[in-house]
């Protein structure tokens, strides 16, 4: 059986990691045909920066102008959250994709070789780790100014030691391993051998923890918008969003939920983009489990 | 005949936390051409050391102390002093001149590769400038009695390939193909090369007796049985037609009538390929069948060496003889030999088998005993003698 029918067979097997594939599918299809859904007015300087409707501070509800309604500030709910998709997949993605190959190349030196190498680079991790990451991710963003770029180059430098220290780990293992051990028999060099036989059977559980954690980014990335450290305000911004909705979420006495839109809409495509990512690491599990002989 | 391998006062140590482990101690061994050499032994007598020593792959903590191990080349004639040479050299001679088969043929295969990919990646790494060879002639047929239009289009690319192959054939190494190779578009150029390994891996499949060879070569290994496994990394070993191969116990996972399979395919590979068999085993039954030479080693150190026939008709060293003791047979009683093997970290003084030794005399327990020749291809360290 190719590979493709059996990553296809996997994922069908399984009605979660379906779902997952499906979630994350439809905040792609947004993602990309963003201008159509949510045509930038014209005139208006960047498509990543929400258009307003007045400067009146009180949330609007939804209406046939906007659809999603106003939130605080008149920013335009609906092209929030359309655009704001664009900006979670590129930090998501970016953070990521340099997190695992920091902890790639990072990991495999320290793994394979070992000895001073291991000991430096495992020091340097633990200095890392040692920082609360929320906190050090603040700090790096402060030091830098607050700008989405800051944002993802504090979560890049808060993230990569657990990866270093991830794919060290199963570096480790695999080394050991008699394959290795015959590649070298058989003339290969250091990089070779690293590149070409270890790294293939150790990145598994790092490509799969990494789907996990692209949630744990937005998140965190949503975190910090919503301290105010993160992109510039009206920037389409799903934690930006719920920083405006912050001082609305309990309406007026008597109507607790009078400006629940404002709210709940930037909440659910984060937990849904979230929730997403999860199901999907957890296909990825089933598809590259080694274990999982293919027969 | 003439040697292969020279190995001589050969020590290797492993600096453990608990001590120092002699794994092997002052060894003298010679690998003759075109001969299969047995070593036989216990567990942690230093067979596998020895082999993977001429390789210069002894795992950390161990390390070569002193000695020298020479490879005469059969091909260029000259003598390489392995333990002095360049890591790099020393990678071109691994797989190449000298290739190792492993105990585990299962643990000796990368599990997410195809056999072919594996076989092919030591053609590739190894015999690039044949590959190219073979390949260049391929695209210069195309270019020759090519005719119409699709061809003369493709012209063109076909002389840039055969350039790019040529240079590859006389400089396995050049710049041009290796930036190439990098770029994923252009990649596509050389994709002939990968071509001739994959039809070379399946030529290699059907020697080592694979009959559905090129099915063989598309699948993984954990698709395989254990013989086919074995077979297939007889094959990768051979892949090169390397001078001397190293078979750490290649049959011990394996269930007997495969065990006789492969004693007679490493038969044949002598005969045919006139290469040297260097085949580690604790089986002597196996090493009567397929070794010329057997040496018998204990706790690090040399016992005995001498021909098939002298060894087993005319045992000398007490050890050598109560391992044929120890071999089962029906209807005798199994001799075992009393006591447990010389630990390595505080080794016994003298002859390291003193304490097990039933003709054990006081001279034993105080000095080494030399080699010494007792018949023709015979040689003996025992104070018997």
């Amino acid at each position: 059986m190719s590979d493709w029918k059996f990553m296809a067979r996997q994922l069908v097997k399984n009605p979660l990691s379906l779902a997952g594939l499906v979630i994350i599918a439809i905040f792609i299809i947004i993602a990309i045909f963003a201008p159509l859904i949510a045509p930038t007015p014209e005139g208006h300087r960047s498509p990543y920066m929400i258009p307003r409707d007045g400067y009146s501070a009180t949330p609007q509800p939804p209406s046939e102008e906007h659809i999603f309604g106003t939130t605080q500030g008149q920013y335009d709910i609906f092209y929030g959250v359309i655009w704001g998709t664009r900006s979670a997949f590129r930090v998501a993605l970016v953070v990521m994709s340099i997190t695992v190959l920091i902890g790639i190349v990072l990991g495999s030196l320290a793994g394979y070789f070992g000895g001073v190498i291991d000991e430096v680079i495992m020091r340097v991790t633990d200095i890392f780790l040692a920082f609360p990451a929320l906190i050090l991710a603040m700090a790096i963003v402060s030091a830098i100014g607050p700008s989405l770029k800051s944002v993802m180059i504090a979560l890049t430098v808060v993230w990569w030691p657990s990866y270093a220290r991830l794919i060290r780990g199963d570096i480790l293992q695999v080394r050991e391993e008699d394959y290795v051990e015959a590649a070298r028999g058989l003339g290969a060099s250091s990089a070779r051998v690293i590149v070409r036989h270890v790294l293939p059977n150790a990145i598994y559980p790092s490509l799969i923890m990494a789907s996990l954690d692209i949630g744990a980014v937005v998140l965190s990335a949503a975190a910090l918008s919503f301290l105010g450290l993160g992109a510039p305000e009206g920037y389409c911004d799903w934690g930006q969003m719920t920083e405006f909705a912050r001082n609305w979420m309990v309406g007026p006495p008597g109507d607790p939920f009078k400006y629940w839109y404002a709210v709940i809409t930037p909440g659910v495509f984060i937990l849904f983009f979230v929730l997403g990512w999860n199901l999907l690491g957890d296909a990825f599990r089933d598809i590259f489990d080694p274990r999982l002989a293919r027969r | 005949m003439k040697d292969l391998i020279r190995i001589r006062d050969l020590t290797v140590r492993f600096y453990t936390y608990e001590g120092v482990v002699y794994a092997i101690d002052d060894l003298d061994l010679d690998i003759r051409q075109g001969e299969t050499l047995g070593i036989v032994g216990e567990t942690g007598s230093g067979k596998s050391m020895t082999a993977l020593a001429i390789l210069r792959l002894i795992p950390y903590p161990g390390k070569i102390e002193s000695g020298s191990i020479v490879f005469c080349d059969k091909d260029s004639g000259g003598e390489l002093e392995l333990l002095k040479l360049r890591e790099d050299r020393m990678r071109a001679i691994r797989g190449n001149k000298i290739s190792m088969v492993f105990q585990e043929p299962g643990a000796a295969l990368n599990p997410v590769y195809t056999i072919g990919d594996q076989i092919s990646e030591v053609l590739l790494l190894h015999r690039r400038h044949e590959l190219a060879y073979r390949a260049k002639q391929r695209v210069d047929n195309l270019l020759s009695d090519g005719s119409g239009f699709a061809s003369a289009a493709k012209r063109p690319f076909r002389q840039w390939q055969s350039r790019l192959y040529h240079k590859i054939g006389e400089e396995p190494h050049a710049l041009e193909p290796r930036i190439l190779n990098r770029i994923p578009l252009f990649r596509r150029l050389l994709w002939r090369l990968k071509d001739e390994a994959a039809s070379l891996t399946v030529d290699m499949l059907k020697g080592v007796e694979i009959s559905d060879a090129a099915r063989v070569a598309i699948h993984y290994p954990h698709e395989l049985s254990g013989g086919m496994k074995q077979r297939a990394v007889i094959a990768m070993a051979l892949a090169c037609s390397p001078e001397l191969l190293i078979a750490d116990e290649p049959t011990t996972s394996l269930d007997v009538t495969i065990q006789a399979q492969m004693l007679e395919l490493f038969r044949r590979i002598k005969v045919d390929r006139g290469a040297s068999v260097l085949f580690i085993t604790h089986n002597l039954g196996v090493a009567s069948e397929v070794c010329d030479r057997v040496a018998v080693m204990y706790a690090g150190r040399l016992c005995e060496v001498g021909s098939v026939e002298e060894m087993f008709l005319h045992p000398s060293h007490p050890y050598t003889r109560a391992l044929l003791d120890a071999v089962p047979m029906p209807g005798k009683e199994l001799q075992t030999i009393p006591g447990a093997l010389a630990d390595a970290l505080n080794p016994p003084p003298g002859c390291r088998f003193h304490p097990r030794c039933p003709s054990a005399t006081p001279i034993c327990q105080q000095e080494r005993p030399k080699l010494k020749t007792v018949a023709k291809d015979h040689m003996v360290a025992c104070y018997l003698f």
